[in-house]
């Protein structure tokens, strides 16, 4: 193997991969193409760490090249060969010291964009944000319109120009909300409200996707979140309205049952669904028949105390945050053996 | 009786897959013609007495290395099944329940399965060798660590047949992998496979750390130890302080699972996101596990095939040494997105970060290693140099990925898929592969076929860059992981298919990798140097395949490269240090107990699965007998005498 | 056997390799730290499910002080004797120290059999395991410790019918060692039972 044709192969090689990036071509890459402020600052910081990695990259992977050009055994004679050279404290001082002020600025970047776009900050605007309650449920979403009073299942509708205050959770195993174009990701988790901020900037229909494995059925939970001018968004929360299909805390529960369902359209729903479905139900999905459980009932007090959501402060700690879930615990229901689950063992 | 019996078989033994019957018959035939085989050849006595009950380190890694290869085998099938249903949108040859039985099957064969035993075939084979010492601090209990995984590995291999595999991820996130979400056996396997061989991963790095401490030859000193022997001490600290969580971990879920309890339960006060963190307190040291004494291995042979000294050995140790620490405040970066906050995130994402910086001084310490060296090109070099743009590449990715509000656009989508495979193939593999060829001659004897081998090189390294470059791209298009399947509409179809192609080259590559080592056996080139590569360190100056004792006398050390600074002193004719005369050698005895006791760990942990304590209580019983009577017996140790350590030395054409 | 034993360390010196007995004391410590790893994790988790009682009993409705103070001062006493026991040892005593060792057990045994009459009569009360997230973290923590604890009978019943057999040689020593750390670490992990689950249970 002669060292040309290393170098042959190794270019081959790089084309070959280049010609599969280029077959797609980077403007279909939604995540380069975002549609929202969120989208935007996200890509900007992803363009600015692509920026600063190469910065060391690019020397690493040409001097890989050059020393293995040069000092290839066939060639030897020619260039120097120290067998002894072992240590330089001046180069290693530099190859430490390049990364440190490297990772130290990202690091400053990275500070600040982490608290400039923390998912649960409200974004700066005029219009008053509208809230969009998310319920994952095994394998479709439920998308409440608490101010509207109305409900989807599978798609969601927001209006242009306009922050939308996601509150989520999930009534079933953790799962991902993701609209890439308008924003990054945050799990919806059961027994607790995640919160996030996400605006569109021109209307369009966006894909959303389910972000965490929830069992067999997960490759169905892809939604397109539709954005619409705010005359029409009015105009289809009106007719939703009037469709005249309402959701009760019965046919939620029928919901919730592991299944796939097409879009869905709700003209109202109960009152403090999402809040029950944090607090209570969510927390009473036991396990199936077979194991024997004693039935501990919930004192009357306890259910009055429920707060709000198990959003963490910014400044806890991850066992915190754990503490806090089993706090919220306490609230949980009776626990419930049958009935909503499933059987299947093999 | 006839129908009770039946309903038993179907709810016992997975049923109704075409592909499941293929592979039911083809274990039959298998087992079938190995009992055959070894019956025909009269091989059972041979079997039990040189390799079942055996103590050597040095057979001991060989199994480790044929188990991680079969292992490697079926990750690398299930992968290749995997890639086949996203080939096309809307494929139907894998149902959504066999895709993620097939995708938790892959991940946790390929680390636990796989990359794990390679790498403590490669501690076993290397680790006693480049010390000077007779073997591991604890030859009995190395023994029972390689049962304990094996056995524990075909508990998980069962599923597949028997019961159903489990399919909640290849790390089994509650709720999903509670009763609630996974009723049936497989995570049941899924935990006691993982738990009985993570056992004997925790024993291996309580053994090494002890070897390496205690066993040094005389001399070497702690900045005289070779690299290697370096990475696998970082390796092994983390090993005992990660692997605790995980057995706990599991002992949780099993506990929730089986009694019922509310660990990580929705219900009852249950915290599931305690879980998340939990496993990832293990997960991600895991991968720092792994990847270390792959490093070790890239500055051994980057060294070796430079004929030149390690660039910054200081250096190069406390780097590997601060990864080490520092891969325990990382693991929250798995979880961005679980919304903990803007300073939490902050603090996981800066530590990530800071692993960067070690890892690049590595890269430049490796590449001036090379400097001003005489470079050659034999496999185990070509997979180092394959290593390092693949890895630069990799630790980009995975800089862009530690950037918290990046992430959130990165998690959980094929970008992550592409990054992770991109630092655990690209680093870890390629630095196994690159020490299974460097120390391959002196595990047996004979060098393996270097033109096939580089065919395979080539093809394996196409193939990745085919098979993950374009996940990168289909990533930030929107798709997501663990997708069974997705549509037209998507346009992910193109990228997805390029793929699949890259990932059949990569199979192909490692059938030509199973040529390369059948032809290798078959047109022998026997090494009777020992020292086939010009090696630098300890393992070099013995014949090869080493013999039983390793050292006939024990090495003393006065330099870093001892062998290669010993063949300098010879080369220019300076007198070699007055050898000592040779005495009786003290060994271990061979011992049935790790193979009886891992055997009755299996049984209660196939019990523990199928809630049959009738099962499980012997099995547990067995454990506790084994553990009973090795400890009542005295008669562990022998000696072997001079005479027969000169003929062994003479059969290697060595004088003494 | 006790002369192979003793000829196996001599020809080990001489090699210039390490006491293999050291050696395996060496071992056991880094076992210790991979148990202490072990026993942190459970605590860690009793103290974030410790609020999750979802209804059920809290802390201070099951916790019965006397019994645990009992425990507490039975296995403490225990930790003593088995320093007594290597204390024999040192002076060469093997009547002393079976005894001693013999002392030590059955005080464990005593502690487990409180312990177990404990949580027995919690699970007839109805709380078991299954009640809530609290009940779960307190039974496996408890009783993940008193399996030790009844792991650390057997084997120190073990050895004393080695030592019997034996006699005190550098293997029997070494083993008697080992335990007797094995029984302290267990008495301090106790400790930290008793103060994160009992005491700061009830206050």
């Amino acid at each position: 193997m002669t060292f040309v044709s290393v170098i042959r192969r190794i270019a081959a090689c790089l084309a070959l991969s280049g010609l599969a990036l280029g077959s797609s071509g980077c403007q279909s890459m939604i995540v380069f193409d975002p549609k929202g402020p969120v989208g935007a600052q996200e890509r900007d910081l992803i363009y600015f760490t692509i920026g600063l990695c190469l910065i060391v990259i690019v020397p690493v992977l040409l001097l890989t090249v050059w020393i293995l050009w040069r000092y290839r055994e066939k060639r030897s004679g020619s260039v120097p060969y120290q067998p002894e050279w072992s240590h330089n404290t001046k180069l290693e001082v530099i190859w430490w010291g390049v990364p440190i002020v490297i990772i130290l600025i990202l690091a400053i970047v990275t500070g600040r964009y982490t608290h400039a776009l923390d998912p649960a900050k409200p974004l700066k605007s005029d219009v008053k944000p509208v809230t969009i309650q998310v319920t994952s449920l095994n394998w479709k979403w439920l998308f409440q319109y608490p101010e509207q009073g109305i409900a989807t299942v599978n798609y969601v509708v927001i209006p242009e120009k306009t922050p939308i205050r996601f509150e989520l959770t999930s009534d079933g195993p953790m799962n991902g909300f993701w609209v890439p174009q308008l924003g990054g990701m945050i799990y919806t988790m059961s027994g607790m409200a995640t919160t996030l901020y996400l605006q569109a900037d021109e209307p369009g229909s966006y894909l959303g996707t389910g972000g965490n494995f929830t069992g067999r059925e997960f490759a169905k939970m892809a939604f397109p979140a539709e954005a619409v001018k705010k005359a029409d968004f009015d105009q289809w929360v009106s007719e939703a309205k009037s469709s005249g299909n309402v959701l009760t805390e019965d046919n939620y529960q029928l919901l919730a049952q592991p299944g796939v369902a097409d879009k869905l359209t709700f003209a109202s729903i109960p009152q403090g669904l999402f809040h029950k479905i944090v607090h209570e139900y969510s927390m009473s999905r036991g396990a199936p028949a077979g194991i024997d459980q004693k039935a501990i009932t919930l004192s009357g007090e306890l259910a009055k105390e429920h707060t709000e959501g198990g959003q963490l402060a910014p400044d806890s700690e991850p066992s915190v945050h754990a503490g806090q879930a089993g706090r919220s615990g306490r609230h949980g229901h009776l626990i419930d053996g049958s009935g909503t689950t499933q059987d299947q063992r093999k | 009786m006839l129908d009770n019996l039946k309903d038993f078989a179907s709810w016992f033994f997975v049923t109704g897959d075409p592909l499941i019957y293929g592979a039911d018959v083809s274990i039959v035939m298998t087992v079938i013609a190995i009992l055959f085989v070894l019956t025909f050849f009269k091989k059972w006595g041979w079997l039990w007495r040189e390799w079942l009950t055996t103590v050597d380190h040095k057979r001991v890694g060989i199994m480790y290395i044929i188990s991680a290869l079969l292992m490697l085998f079926r990750g690398g099938f299930d992968a290749l099944m995997l890639r086949t249903q996203l080939a096309y949108p809307d494929m139907k040859f894998l149902s959504p329940e066999h895709y993620n039985q097939v995708f938790t099957t892959h991940g946790t064969i390929m680390i636990l399965f796989m990359a794990m035993p390679l790498m403590f075939g490669l501690f076993n084979i290397a680790v006693p060798l480049q010390l000077g010492a007779r073997d591991v601090a604890f030859p009995f209990l190395n023994a029972l660590s390689f049962w304990l995984f094996f056995f524990g590995a075909m508990l998980f291999n069962m599923s597949f047949v028997i019961g159903g595999s489990a399919d909640a991820g290849w790390l089994s996130y509650p709720p999903l992998s509670e009763m609630t979400g996974s009723p049936g056996v497989g995570e049941d396997f899924y935990i006691w496979g993982v738990q009985i061989s993570g056992i004997g991963s925790l024993m291996t790095g309580i053994n090494f750390i002890a070897t390496i401490v205690k066993m040094r030859a005389p001399g070497m000193t702690w900045s005289k130890m070779p690299m290697f022997t370096w990475s696998v001490l970082a390796s092994c600290i983390a090993i005992i302080i990660a692997f605790p969580v995980l057995t706990v971990t599991l002992a949780l879920l099993f506990v929730d699972r089986y009694l019922g309890a509310h660990f990580f339960t929705m219900d009852g006060g249950g915290n599931s996101m305690m879980y998340v963190n939990l496993i990832w307190m293990w997960g991600h040291p895991e991968v720092y596990i792994v990847v270390l004494p792959a490093f070790g291995i890239y500055s051994e042979v980057v060294a070796t095939f430079s004929k030149k000294r390690l660039f910054g050995y200081a250096s190069m140790v406390f780097a590997m040494m601060a990864i080490s620490v520092v891969s325990y405040y990382t693991w929250l970066h798995h979880f961005f997105t679980m919304g903990s906050g803007a300073d939490v995130n902050t603090f996981f994402a800066i530590s990530t970060m800071i692993i960067a910086i070690p890892t690049g001084v590595k890269i430049f310490n490796w590449l001036f290693t090379m400097y001003r060296g005489r470079i050659s090109f034999p496999t185990p070099m070509m997979w180092t140099i394959a290593f390092i743009p693949c890895f630069v590449l990799g630790g980009m990715t995975g800089v862009m990925l530690s950037v918290a509000p990046a992430d959130f656009q990165f998690h959980n989508n094929y970008f992550l898929i592409a990054h992770f495979h991109q630092v655990l193939i690209g680093g870890v593999a390629f630095g196994y592969f690159a020490g299974l060829f460097y120390w391959w001659p002196k595990m047996f004897g004979f060098k393996l076929n270097e033109t096939i081998g580089k065919w395979a090189f080539w093809i394996w390294n196409i193939g990745f860059y085919v098979c993950f470059m374009p996940q990168y791209v289909v990533g930030l298009d929107g798709m997501t992981r663990r997708i069974s399947t997705y549509g037209w509409d998507t346009g992910w179809w193109g990228l997805n298919f390029t793929s699949t192609i890259g990932g059949f080259l990569m199979g192909l590559g490692f059938l030509f990798t199973v040529w390369q080592i059948a032809h290798s056996i078959r047109f022998m080139e026997k090494d009777t140097t020992g020292d086939p590569w010009g090696g630098r360190t300890l393992e070099w100056s013995i014949p090869s395949p080493a013999p039983i004792y390793n050292f006939a006398i024990t090495p003393v050390v006065t330099e870093r490269d001892e062998w290669w600074e010993e063949k300098q002193r010879n080369a220019a004719g300076k007198a070699s240090k007055k050898q000592q005369p040779l005495s009786p050698i003290h060994m271990p005895k061979n011992s049935a107990l790790p193979f009886i006791q891992a055997v009755c760990w299996f049984t209660a942990g196939f019990g523990l699965v199928f809630h049959w304590l009738w099962l499980a209580i012997p099995g547990l019983l067995g454990v506790a007998a084994t553990l009973l009577a090795h400890s009542f017996n005295y008669d562990t140790d022998y000696y072997i005498p001079v005479d027969e350590i000169q003929r062994t030395e003479a059969e290697a054409r060595r004088t003494v | 056997m006790t002369h192979s034993a003793n000829h196996t360390n001599e020809l080990v010196h001489e090699d210039g390799h390490h006491d293999l007995e050291e050696l395996r004391k060496f071992g056991f410590w880094l076992f210790l730290i991979t148990d202490c790893i072990l026993f942190s994790v459970l605590f860690a988790t009793f103290v974030v499910l410790r609020e999750g009682t979802a209804g059920g009993p809290g802390p201070k409705d099951i916790i019965e002080m006397p019994g645990v103070i009992a425990e507490t001062f039975i296995l403490l006493t225990s930790s003593f004797t088995s320093g007594l026991a290597v204390l024999s040892l040192n002076k060469g005593s093997r009547q002393g120290l079976i005894g001693w060792l013999a002392v030590t057990i059955l005080l464990g045994a005593c502690f487990i059999g409180l312990e177990m009459s404990e949580l027995l009569a919690l699970i007839s009360e109805g709380h078991t395991i299954r009640t809530s997230a609290f009940l779960s973290g307190f039974f496996t923590l408890v009783a993940t410790h008193g399996l030790h604890v009844s792991v650390g009978f057997f084997w120190i019943l073990a050895i004393i019918l080695q030592l019997s057999r034996h006699g005190i040689t550098p293997v029997t020593t070494r083993k008697v060692q080992i335990t007797s750390l094995y029984w302290h670490f267990l008495d301090a992990v106790w400790i930290f039972v008793f103060s994160v689950v009992y005491l700061m249970g009830v206050m």
